[in-house]
């Protein structure tokens, strides 16, 4: 291999680097969906990389549920502090008093929630183009995903009518009141994001190292006890050496067990892994198109 | 740790000749399959699959696509082996879904062409070769699948490959074919080798993926860099950023060095290269498909969609432009409409002049006198843009000899246009370096 040759890894922040630079050339009014997960860590550092010496020339836009594990939140706020970054944050529960978002009777779950509030917040800061972290390696109905995803003006998805995306010349045409997703990741697997935490040196929030955690068993998964996630009756309470694997919402992510505290016991973990990292979600396990269907409506 | 290279690669074949199986074997035979996948696919099994696990649910990810049991959209699947990383396409074999076997043809090193052995050469085995040909794919792969229906015959598996024999050479652009007897569905030569095929010397499917040499696949002899985004801080907290103005873009050809004199299209306007800036630092040099941003001398106006280039191999920039086209989209392509054109980081007006033939992808031979291109047919069409385009010849460069087209209103992409070489290049209109 000659030294004009570009490894995975490069090949890879090449191409989202490209994406990014269409964003900010081609949109008005973009936004960076920032949650301070793994992947959207990434996305920071390839933003950093995309438009250095200037700023990044966008917001950070995070939909809170209300039920994040606090010390993502914390991590959140922290980076984009760091990198001088303006970040906007619109709750769910806001949502909800406003009407915006309207819970089932009975629904504990926040994730559907998420849809109307960030469809609210593109609609109040008139936002173009939301950046996500999304991958398409992380489930089948995102594998259809283009790296330029369009919305129609109700923020609708539909997968049988995409634009196609040939070379990387990327159509970012909208009319008022559409708007794009763009996903620089779309290529990266979960062992690339980790092997790109490493190879940058990025901070992570400490909830993906190993750490003691109170859990309980429930569907065939551990979740942490909390006060959103109290003991059921003939639940037993277990203090478990874990670590979480994908970031979701605190009563829905299962915490895996794992003596991983470096970013290279995680990717050895990752090498040897026998099940995806959705596995331990289960938001995804709902139905075969749970994700199709929440992506129609209007989830990144 | 040796450096891994990411190998792209499509599957195309028609309706039931198993690309999505196939994908889903490599995947299971290269161990890439994850437990709770399998239990995936053993519960759809037990709902709709009558108990027995279909491969290619692992593909179908729309709920449509399970339902009918065909793929409609282009489906992107990602497996490493120590060797390599790959990224596949899977696309549709349907005669109205070809749009979607050329947009994951567009990005792909290698293409793999399904065929079953009972049914042999039939015309989409040729629309697909020929697609794979026109988008410049370097390396094809003829995978003759279904082989255990055919009893393993190594004269079936000679006659088929006769057969792609007597229009390939037509075809005269891959670097290299290679012809493989398989069973996608109990997985013989794909990962493994076969036990059914003595008289087959050839590697397997995955290993010829994992070896096929691709280091040279993108263009290093020309430099080409189109302007995507000024780099102008504003405030910059450190003061020797205050006159800091940086063009920032993916390098589309060649080398850049420091130092190298440079030559900024369509003004013409030239200068030197200062500094090639990088997030952490500076390069000496760069090359394609770096992203950088550059530095020059002087202080000149450059904007987005302006092309930087070296002051050898000069492009050509004219705003008529001829080209071959894939038509994507239901309205047709007719003389005098009007379209976006997207060119590199360039969005330009464009009026489609002539349609000089639309392609019969059975037979490749022209047919003059189109009145129209419909959804997924081919053909040549010669266009002006409002402004001029810099561009190369496709078959000399795919990313500054490609294009595409949108239509306004619904601004749906709905075709893609690769470019013949340029009747003249630049011609400077100055020699000296002067500014």
């Amino acid at each position: 291999m000659n030294s004009y040759h570009l490894d995975h890894l490069q090949y890879l922040e090449a191409e989202a680097i490209h994406v990014m630079r269409e964003v900010a050339a081609e949109f008005d009014r973009p936004a960076l969906l920032f949650s301070g997960g793994k992947d959207s860590i990434c996305l920071l550092r390839l933003a950093e990389k995309a438009f250095r010496p200037s700023d990044i020339p966008m917001p950070f836009l995070n939909v809170d549920t209300g039920h994040h594990f606090p010390e993502l939140n914390e991590f959140r706020d922290r980076r984009a502090q760091q990198l001088g970054a303006k970040l906007i944050v619109r709750k769910v529960e806001d949502a909800i008093s406003k009407g915006i978002a309207i819970p089932s009777p009975g629904e504990i779950s926040r994730n559907r929630l998420q849809i109307p509030t960030l469809l609210a917040a593109i609609e109040e800061f008139r936002f173009d183009c939301c950046i996500g972290g999304a991958r398409r390696d992380e489930e089948k109905a995102r594998a259809k995903e283009r790296f330029f995803s369009f919305r129609d003006g109700f923020g609708q998805w539909d997968p049988k009518n995409q634009r196609p995306e040939i070379w990387n010349l990327y159509n970012a045409r909208v009319n008022p009141g559409e708007n794009m997703r763009v996903f620089p990741l779309s290529n990266w697997t979960e062992m690339d994001v980790w092997e790109y935490i490493r190879k940058e040196n990025l901070e992570v929030p400490m909830i993906y190292f190993s750490h003691r955690r109170k859990c309980v068993r429930r569907h065939g998964q551990w979740l942490p006890v909390n006060d959103l996630v109290p003991p059921r009756n003939g639940e037993r309470v277990e203090e478990l050496v874990v670590r979480v694997r994908t970031i979701g919402d605190i009563i829905s992510t299962g915490m895996v067990e794992s003596r991983a505290d470096s970013v290279d016991d995680i990717i050895a973990e990752i090498a040897a892994a026998r099940v995806t990292e959705r596995g331990s979600r289960a938001d995804d396990k709902a139905g075969d198109a749970a994700m199709e269907d929440r992506k129609k409506a209007g989830y990144f | 740790m040796h450096p891994i290279e990411i190998l792209r690669f499509n599957t195309c074949g028609s309706v039931d000749d198993g690309k999505s199986t196939l994908i889903g074997r490599l995947l299971y035979d290269s161990k890439n399959l994850m437990e709770d996948q399998l239990e995936a696919l053993e519960r759809s099994a037990d709902i709709t699959g009558g108990g027995q696990i279909n491969l290619a649910n692992l593909t179908d990810g729309l709920r449509a696509e399970r339902e009918q049991g065909i793929t409609i959209d282009v489906a992107y699947r990602y497996f490493a082996t120590p060797r390599r990383k790959f990224i596949v396409a899977d696309t549709p074999g349907h005669v109205q879904y070809t749009r979607n076997m050329v947009t994951g043809a567009s990005t792909a090193n290698l293409s793999i062409v399904l065929v079953d052995a009972r049914q042999g050469v039939i015309e989409q085995s040729r629309r697909h070769t020929y697609i794979s040909a026109l988008l410049g794919i370097p390396h094809l792969v003829i995978a003759v699948n279904k082989m255990d229906l055919v009893d393993w015959s190594r004269e079936r598996f000679r006659e088929i490959r006769d057969q792609f024999e007597d229009f390939l050479p037509r075809l005269d652009v891959f670097r290299d074919v290679k012809f493989i007897p398989i069973s996608a569905l109990n997985g013989d030569n794909v990962v493994e080798f076969s036990k059914h095929t003595p008289w087959y010397e050839g590697p397997t499917l995955l290993g010829h993926l994992e070896n096929v040499h691709i280091a040279s696949d993108w263009n290093l002899s020309a430099f080409r860099f189109p302007v995507q985004w000024v780099n102008r801080p504003n405030n910059p907290r450190d003061p020797k950023l205050h006159d800091f103005r940086g063009f920032s873009g993916q390098i589309a050809g060649g080398i850049v060095k420091i130092g190298q004199k440079v030559m900024v299209l369509p003004g013409g306007l030239r200068s030197t290269v200062k500094d090639i800036w990088i997030y952490d630092g500076s390069l000496q040099e760069a090359f394609c498909p770096q992203p950088v941003t550059l530095v020059l001398e002087h202080d000149i106006d450059v904007s987005r969609g302006d092309m930087i280039i070296g002051r050898e191999n000069l492009p050509g920039m004219s705003t008529d432009l001829h080209a071959r086209v894939c038509w994507m989209h239901t309205h047709p392509l007719q003389r005098g409409k009007k379209y976006f054109l997207k060119h590199t980081t360039q969005t330009v007006q464009a009026v489609i002049t002539d349609i000089e033939d639309r392609i019969n992808v059975s037979t490749f031979e022209p047919e003059p006198d189109a009145p129209e291109l419909a959804l997924n047919d081919i053909g040549e069409i010669r266009l002006k843009t409002s402004k001029p385009l810099i561009f190369d010849g496709y078959a000399t460069n795919r990313l500054t000899g490609s294009f595409i087209l949108i239509e306004p209103g619904a601004n749906a992409t709905a075709g893609a246009g690769m470019l013949f070489p340029p009747m003249e290049i630049v011609k400077p209109e100055y020699n000296d370096f002067a500014i």
